[in-house]
């Protein structure tokens, strides 16, 4: 039996990006805000010591800032034939843990999605015609525009400080940007990173070829920086230990380096971690929210009212504790009715490995957004008159930094072991760079999110259930975006290439992408999504649902810009709409 | 019926002030009482961490052994509750407790003797409003013959100089206001002044440095080369207010006395204080010549410092400003004694967080991959780089810090 804590006017699920940008939104606004964070406080001081944070084995192998399988695991299929298993370790994806969330150990790529994006489904019908779209797709608009976007996106740079360079500023396209980029109002905060010799070279390659390179949009900065909370973060070092390792450097842009050193000063912010939220509680009606359901890690369960229930987890729990709490009807695919589960996509990911003999790229250097990128082969930047796909992806070289476990690249038909394969090693691990292609992945009626029949968290809840393959659609995306990349490729004159686009079934075991979007979408249309434009729920009006999972589909960007614009966008729609008038903010 | 207590008491403490020092239950004199208590930062020793305000508790360390903040709520029988105003200025002018018993000297007195019998009045008022609070303190803690108080009689006639703070005509308002605050209620010299074998303050050495649990409390006269004498008047508000300014960040228990109380202090009064530092002359001994890049130390420093060091404080010594400190030029490292630069590279630290600098980032702790050696190395390197200048450190120190700091 639950105890009843004092109620609180907010009520926050969640201490990553979302969840502490909505928190110290609403904390300014002077509503008293609760947030329970399954994971524990984590910071930088502590946690990510400089001494002790450049740790392969414990971080990269170990997987020390993911959750851990035991506390919430995920089951996995290809269809709806199939019966799906748990993942006991995690491949695909790694959803993160404690406060900061997956944004410490992301690679801090901050691409802003394109204009065009938002209302995918509209424009290349408007375009193409119907008649051009694949049957297997299910695109959806968002709800939402631009316009709208263009704002929040520009908080959140503002925010964590982002470094780059603006390759359309209010609609004048500058000469080193991104020509593709919607316009900006303002341009990046912080000048664009020093580029090692593996993304120079492929930029001068691409250059060639008529592309327009652009360093790409980094959440590791460039320079110091003091954000409008007061927070300070220094320059990277490119230490190379950066994707799947905290930053020791208060370098990485994350919750813990530019939000929560501010909100936890706040008297009417409290924090509770390592506990888990266990259900969003309703009244009998089902039209309001009541608070939220949690256990500590005594085992002991806490029911904590509030006005407003914002969750803010990670896509895989946003959906799973709306299944669990009863929020929507779950998504059938056969009937292709209900809405929460539905639109799940992922992410395509392609590359291109390059053997060279007589270049030396310090591999060692490097950091998760360091690098060169072209966006030619990205969304509808160009045309797919009868190419029989839709999508594209960015192509760019970001070195992460070859730590000595996980990097050790060998030409094909290299031995897996023995001595062949150490001098292989040792040839190739300074002279072998790759380009990589991350893709779009859009939405089909047969992929979604719903809980697990069979499997049980330890708490006796049942799993959630991933079904997804890739696309028909996807896969000839890739073949096409790859067979770019090698084109690329070849004009470095390397010894030897090998192409690796996204080929057959999706395996949950190679790690691939940890942008896992949809399940809980936005839009118009309360048959076909989630959550209205504001990223409130169609049927809880004090309920908001916020993060990757209202992406309707993922185009060939990486998620977290958009997911953390999508917060200030709900933080802001509560402030300004909500409060003054609580109730459903666009009519159903 | 709890709130009834306290109103009655609000009233004979109100009562008892009129008697003696005109309203003292006045708003402007209680509100002035809580300014000066943040100005002593009060709560340092009289408030135990998560404890309720000023109902002591807090063990201060000296050489001679162990002192506990004392109950200083209105309680009768624990606090200072059965007070009077002219005990209340007995104990802080003169160091003699109600009862007539010696306070020691943690208790500042030797500075707090210069502070105004109004401002006292003011302050008493405003202790007199706080909840009392049940908590009996064993102040005197001391092991013989410390704990007798007797010997504080000698003590004060070696040590102490009784009487307000006498303004110096030939100083204006703001300097005058400064010396006040620093000699007085603020009691700078407490930690930062050189002391003799009694603990008292070393004649003419006032603000130069003294080394106090471990740290280095620095030298902030206005000397040029290890004092704050290059530090402008905004530099040194943005310190104290903020916790940082581009050559440092408050840590250790300097980071303490910005958060509980610097921060909170009105700028007239800090740039009053600066004004006032930097008008002291520091030691009149010259800054030594720095050692030659090709020392055998230096070499061996800079290796180290370059692979463990200049990824955050950067190539020349510089810092980022609000996160990593500036080495180059820096006062603290010039200071001649390293026991503070020594202890952070030993066991790391990390710095107060304010609200105009919530970031409160830390330096790791080498102690575990660093021998005493290689910290002396790279410390002798650091003091004599980029136009730093200070006597060498020597591996012994190191080894002497180290074992000090085992718990």
């Amino acid at each position: 039996m639950a105890t009843k804590l004092p109620r609180k006017d907010v009520v926050v699920i969640g201490l990553g990006w979302a969840g502490s940008i909505i928190a110290n939104e609403l904390t300014d606004e002077g509503l008293d805000v609760v947030a329970i964070e399954r994971g524990p406080w984590r910071d930088t001081a502590r946690d990510f010591n400089i001494a002790t944070a450049a740790d392969e084995l414990r971080y990269n192998q170990r997987q020390e800032l993911m959750v851990r399988p035991a506390q919430s695991a995920i089951t996995t299929r290809n269809n709806a034939s199939q019966t799906a298993l748990p993942m006991r370790n995690w491949g695909s994806f790694h959803p993160g843990n404690g406060t900061g969330g997956a944004g410490n150990h992301w690679a801090g790529i901050t691409f802003r999605f394109g204009p065009d994006d938002f209302r995918l489904k509209s424009y290349l019908t408007e375009k193409y015609g119907a008649a051009a779209m694949p049957e297997e797709l299910t695109l959806q608009d968002w709800g939402t525009d631009w316009a709208e976007m263009e704002p929040y996106y520009a908080s959140f740079d503002r925010l964590a400080g982002i470094s780059g360079k603006a390759g359309n500023l209010n609609g004048v396209l500058q000469e080193g940007g991104n020509p593709f980029e919607g316009p900006r109002s303002e341009e990046y905060p912080t000048k664009p990173m020093k580029q090692p010799y593996g993304p120079t070279l492929f930029a001068e390659a691409a250059r060639k070829l008529g592309y327009k390179p652009f360093p790409v949009p980094s959440a590791l900065l460039s320079e110091a920086y003091t954000n409008p909370l007061g927070v300070t973060m220094g320059p990277c070092t490119f230490c190379g230990f950066c994707t799947n390792y905290g930053c020791a450097n208060y370098s990485k842009a994350s919750a813990i380096t530019t939000v929560l050193p501010a909100l936890v000063r706040k008297s009417n912010f409290t924090a509770v971690t390592n506990s888990e939220v266990l259900r969003v509680t309703l009244d009998r009606s089902g039209t309001r929210a009541t608070g939220v359901v949690y256990v500590d890690s005594s085992g002991q369960e806490w029911e904590q009212p509030a006005d407003l229930v914002v969750v803010s987890a990670f896509t895989f729990e946003n959906v799973r504790l709306m299944l669990l709490s009863g929020v929507g009807k779950p998504y059938d695919p056969v009937s292709n009715t209900g809405t929460t589960g539905r639109n799940y996509c992922y992410q395509t990911a392609n590359g291109v490995q390059l053997f060279f003999d007589d270049k030396n790229f310090n591999s060692f250097i490097g950091g998760g957004a360091v690098g060169m990128g072209i966006d030619e082969f990205n969304n509808d930047n160009f045309d797919h008159s009868g190419l029989g796909f839709f999508g594209g992806g960015s192509i760019r070289v970001t070195p992460i930094g070859a730590a000595p476990i996980a990097s050790r690249p060998t030409p094909p038909g290299t031995p897996r072991w023995g001595s062949k394969w150490k001098s292989e090693t040792q040839k190739a691990y300074l002279s072998t760079m790759s380009i990589g292609c991350e893709a779009s992945s859009y939405a089909t009626r047969g992929n979604y999110l719903s809980l697990d029949p069979t499997y049980t968290d330890r708490l006796g809840r049942p799993l959630l259930r991933v079904t997804f393959d890739f696309l028909e659609n996807d896969l000839k995306m890739a073949q096409f975006c790859t067979s770019k990349v090698g084109e690329i490729a070849r004009a470095m004159g390397p010894r030897q290439i090998v192409e690796r686009p996204m080929k057959g079934h999706w395996n949950s075991a190679p790690y691939q992408s940890s942008h896992v979007v949809g399940g809980f979408v936005m839009g118009t249309d309360p048959t076909t999504s989630s959550v209205n434009k504001y990223l409130q729920t169609w049927d809880v009006p004090n309920l908001f649902v916020v993060g990757a999972s209202a992406f309707p589909q993922n185009p060939g960007y990486n998620p977290t810009g958009t997911a953390a614009a999508l917060a200030f966008k709900a933080a802001d729609a509560i402030r300004n709409l909500y409060l003054k008038a609580p109730g459903a903010l666009v009519p159903a | 019926m709890r709130k009834l207590a306290l109103l009655t008491l609000a009233l004979v403490g109100g009562l008892t002030g009129t008697a003696f020092a005109g309203d003292q239950s006045d708003f402007v004199t209680v509100e002035r009482g809580r300014y000066l208590a943040v100005l002593g930062d009060c709560a340092a020793c009289h408030t135990a961490p998560g404890g309720k305000p000023f109902a002591g508790g807090v063990p201060i360390e000296t050489p001679f052994g162990r002192l506990v903040g004392a109950n200083i709520t209105p309680d009768r029988e624990t606090g200072i509750g059965g007070w009077s105003l002219d005990e209340f200025q007995r104990a802080m002018s003169e160091g003699v407790a109600k009862g007539g018993y010696h306070l020691y000297g943690a208790m500042p007195y030797t500075a707090y003797t210069k502070v105004t019998a109004a401002d006292n009045a003011a302050l008493f008022a405003y202790l007199k409003t706080l909840d009392p609070v049940h908590n009996e303190v064993e102040t005197n803690q001391l092991p013989f013959p410390f704990n007798i108080r007797l010997s504080l009689f000698g003590w004060n006639l070696l040590n102490f100089t009784k009487g307000e703070y006498v303004p110096d005509p030939r100083q204006n308002a703001e300097w005058n206001r400064g010396a006040y605050i620093v000699e007085g209620l603020a009691h700078c010299g407490t930690c930062h002044t050189p002391k003799n074998v009694m603990g008292g303050d070393k004649a003419g050495e006032a603000l130069r440095g003294n080394v106090v649990d471990g740290w280095l409390a620095p030298d902030i006269t206005g000397h040029a080369h290890q004092g704050i004498g290059k530090w402008t008047t905004d530099e040194f508000v943005a310190y104290m207010k903020d916790g940082a300014n581009r050559y440092d960040i408050a840590s250790g228990p300097m980071a303490e006395v910005v958060e509980k109380s610097s921060s909170q202090w009105t700028d007239a009064d800090l740039k009053a204080v600066a004004t006032y530092l930097k008008s002291l002359d520091g030691s009149p001994a010259a800054p030594p010549a720095p050692l030659a890049a090709a020392d055998p130390r230096m070499v061996a420093g800079r290796a180290i410092y370059e692979d463990r060091c200049s990824g955050c404080h950067v190539g020349q010594g510089e810092g980022i400003t609000g996160l990593f400190p500036k080495l180059a030029a820096a006062p603290l490292v010039n200071n001649a004694d390293a026991t503070s630069l020594i202890r952070v590279v030993l066991a790391g630290s990390r710095a107060g967080a304010t609200d105009a600098r919530p970031t409160g980032p830390s330096m790791p702790a080498f102690a575990w991959n660093l021998k005493d050696e290689d910290v002396a190395n790279l410390l002798t390197y650091v003091r004599n780089s980029w136009g730093n200048a200070a006597p060498p450190v020597k591996a012994e120190a190191v080894h002497e810090l180290r074992g000090e700091m085992q718990p």
